[in-house]
């Protein structure tokens, strides 16, 4: 589902090249559950975000779901990002001022689903993670475990092709952050591709895929 | 996204951060309620001169000694020398002219008015029977100079001195000096109150000659002419001109003035008055542009995380801009609205404070500051509703 082929990702810092990513070749076959382990600074987070095309390559190839996805506009880039990929991160971002239900709302009312079946489907989503009881509540008044689990709700509500986590425990209490991981993996059950970025080596265990990162490049990749 | 929901979403974002939005919403309103008032306080003036103008006629023709400077200038304010005076014989001349309908010789000074007990300085007007429906005044009782022939010491009083000095009894039929020269009553003037500088309720009129010989003059202080018609001022005023020229050896030495020219004046001086006061307030209109555009350029910069994350999830460009730009619309339409009505409620309150103000504000004054500050509102959100849909997603991701 997922094939990157020599990407290469450079940022410019100062009068030095910083490689992000260095010559990277990866592929992920649909329903994978991948976790990502490296030190800080490794690239952990620039490969997710060019695998969920919100980042651009300067080298390399991408093809996503059987398309070349490297040369996409923005306007295709953010259409696929809607479809096809649900972000999980490690500081929830949820909008403030709206409410539970609303903050899972936002992508059905991106892609212009009509009111109707947009209400359906966010009560089922606030079913599906145990928030009916907080559908009212702004992200203010919830818990961190509440709020990862609206935004995983959020992330999985139009059923994208894959999802992509970037320390999504990482604001979280341990026991919190392994529910929070087990909701993820439910998904993953059912067929969703999950990438997890995790410094914890115990939550990185239960992934049946463990890629290791240091200096912009894969150093280990065990199934 | 659909346009309702881009309304939707973003009138939420007006109502969530109130104090941001009042801001916005008060420095809007003020202008466009400024517009709105200034306007009415100028047009209304504009209206108050031309109302108080057409209460005097507006056929009415002047002619006063002396030639004047400047064209459209004011009764009274004549220029150098008076070479010759206006004479009798000079309004009767023009009496017989076709387009005239009527004409009233004029001579205004000050005399002491007594009788009985009491006296008082009364400013008089010395005429003939045509000055009051001349000047538009009615008598609320009597007659002045009810036939030609009439040469006997009439006087008129105001409806105010009328009561002052015979409040007891019927005016009409008393005796009254004015100086040494004893008049009787025969007509009151009906109340009228402020007319061109006169309180006409404080005024007494006498026949022409008596004036003259009470003021020891010969030369009149005006001509009062009203033309047949509309139409027919400008060829009177010429018809005039001619005359007065012949009978004073060819001398061009008098002022020709028509109610015409004057109200115009009027007019469009007061009307520049009002469009200079609408540029003023419409300024402020600019400055609440920028207020704007500054405190969007703040909430995007405040909210840049919110959009990494629409654009996570699939928002493109278009979609931010419309949402910011909802937004100022939403600012700016409020604060139009509410200052259209603050700007008409003033306007209520100077009508009240000023009965004889009309202060309505013109149509034209309404529509061009909504339309300013609606323009204002989209041309402030222009720039900062571009900026965020440019953001770089991963950029505003990570922005704490
Ligand atoms: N926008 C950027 N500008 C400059 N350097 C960046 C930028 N984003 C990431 N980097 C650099 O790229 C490298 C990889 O970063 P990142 O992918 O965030 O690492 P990780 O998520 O593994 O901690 C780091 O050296 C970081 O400093
Ligand atoms: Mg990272």
């Amino acid at each position: 589902m997922i094939h990157l082929a020599d990407i290469t990702r450079i940022f410019q810092m100062g009068d030095q090249s910083v490689y992000a990513l260095n010559k990277v070749r990866l592929n992920i076959a649909v329903g994978e559950y991948v976790s990502i382990m490296g030190p800080s600074g490794s690239g952990k987070s620039t490969l997710l975000n060019i695998i969920g095309l919100l980042d651009q390559p300067d080298k390399g190839c991408y093809e996503l779901d059987g398309k070349n996805v490297t040369d996409l506009t923005k306007d295709e880039q953010a259409q696929t990002r809607r479809d096809k990929i649900g972000f999980v991160f490690q500081s929830f971002h949820l909008i403030p001022r709206l409410t539970a239900a609303e903050n899972i709302e936002i992508p059905l009312i991106l892609s212009e689903i009509p009111p109707d079946e947009r209400k359906s489907r966010v009560v089922e989503a606030l079913h599906a993670f145990d928030l009916q009881s907080r559908a009212q509540h702004r992200p203010a008044e919830l818990s961190g475990g509440q709020r990862q689990r609206v935004a995983i709700a959020r992330a999985t509500i139009l059923r994208p092709k894959a999802i992509l986590a970037d320390e999504p425990t990482g604001n979280l209490d341990h026991s919190i952050g392994a529910e929070v991981m087990m909701l993820l993996e439910a998904l993953c059950q059912t067929g969703t591709t999950l990438i997890v970025v995790t410094h914890d080596r115990e939550l990185s265990a239960r992934a049946k895929r463990h890629i290791g990162m240091r200096d912009g490049k894969i150093v280990t990749d065990t199934s | 996204m659909t346009l309702n929901d881009t309304l939707l979403l973003s009138f939420r974002a007006v109502t969530s951060y109130r104090a941001r939005s009042l801001l916005i919403i008060l420095a809007m309103a003020l202008g466009v309620a400024a517009v709105v008032m200034l306007t009415a306080l100028g047009d209304g003036a504009r209206r108050y001169v031309v109302n108080q103008f057409s209460s005097i006629g507006t056929n009415l023709i002047a002619v006063m000694p002396g030639r004047a400077e400047t064209s459209g200038a004011f009764l009274g304010t004549t220029m150098g020398r008076t070479p010759r005076d206006l004479t009798l014989k000079d309004a009767q001349l023009i009496g017989r002219l076709p387009q005239v309908k009527r004409y009233a010789p004029l001579n205004v000074g000050v005399a002491e008015l007594s009788a009985e007990k009491r006296l008082r300085d009364v400013t008089v007007l010395g005429s003939t029977a045509d000055l009051i429906p001349i000047r538009h005044m009615n008598l609320a009782q009597g007659s002045f100079l009810a036939h030609d022939s009439d040469h006997s010491a009439q006087i008129i009083l105001g409806a105010k001195l009328a009561h002052e000095f015979f409040p007891a009894s019927n005016a009409i039929g008393q005796r009254i000096r004015l100086d040494e020269s004893r008049f009787l009553v025969t007509g009151i003037l009906a109340p009228q109150g402020e007319s061109m500088g006169y309180n006409t309720d404080e005024i007494v009129i006498i026949p022409i000659d008596y004036a003259q010989s009470l003021f020891n003059t010969t030369s009149l202080f005006r001509i009062l002419i009203e033309a047949r018609s509309h139409s027919d001022i400008q060829s009177a005023k010429t018809a005039i001109h001619d005359t007065l020229k012949q009978s004073h050896d060819g001398e061009e030495d008098v002022t020709i003035i028509t109610q015409d020219a004057v109200l115009n004046t009027f007019d469009r001086i007061l009307h520049a008055l009002t469009l200079a006061v609408a540029g003023i307030a419409a300024i402020s209109l600019a400055v609440a542009g920028i207020l704007i555009m500054n405190v969007m350029l703040v909430a995007i910069s405040q909210r840049t995380p919110e959009i990494g994350l629409l654009k996570a999830i699939g928002a493109n460009a278009a979609d931010i801009r419309r949402l910011f730009f909802a937004e100022a619309l939403w600012l700016s339409l409020a604060g139009t609205v509410i200052g259209f009505f603050l700007g008409q409620f003033g306007s209520l309150l100077l009508r009240l404070a000023y009965p004889q103000l009309p202060a309505w504000a013109p149509t034209w004054a309404i529509l061009a500051g909504i339309i300013v500050a609606l323009v204002t509102g989209i041309l402030a959100s222009l720039l900062p509703s571009s900026r965020a849909a440019r953001l770089d997603p991963v950029k505003a991701l990570g922005k704490k």
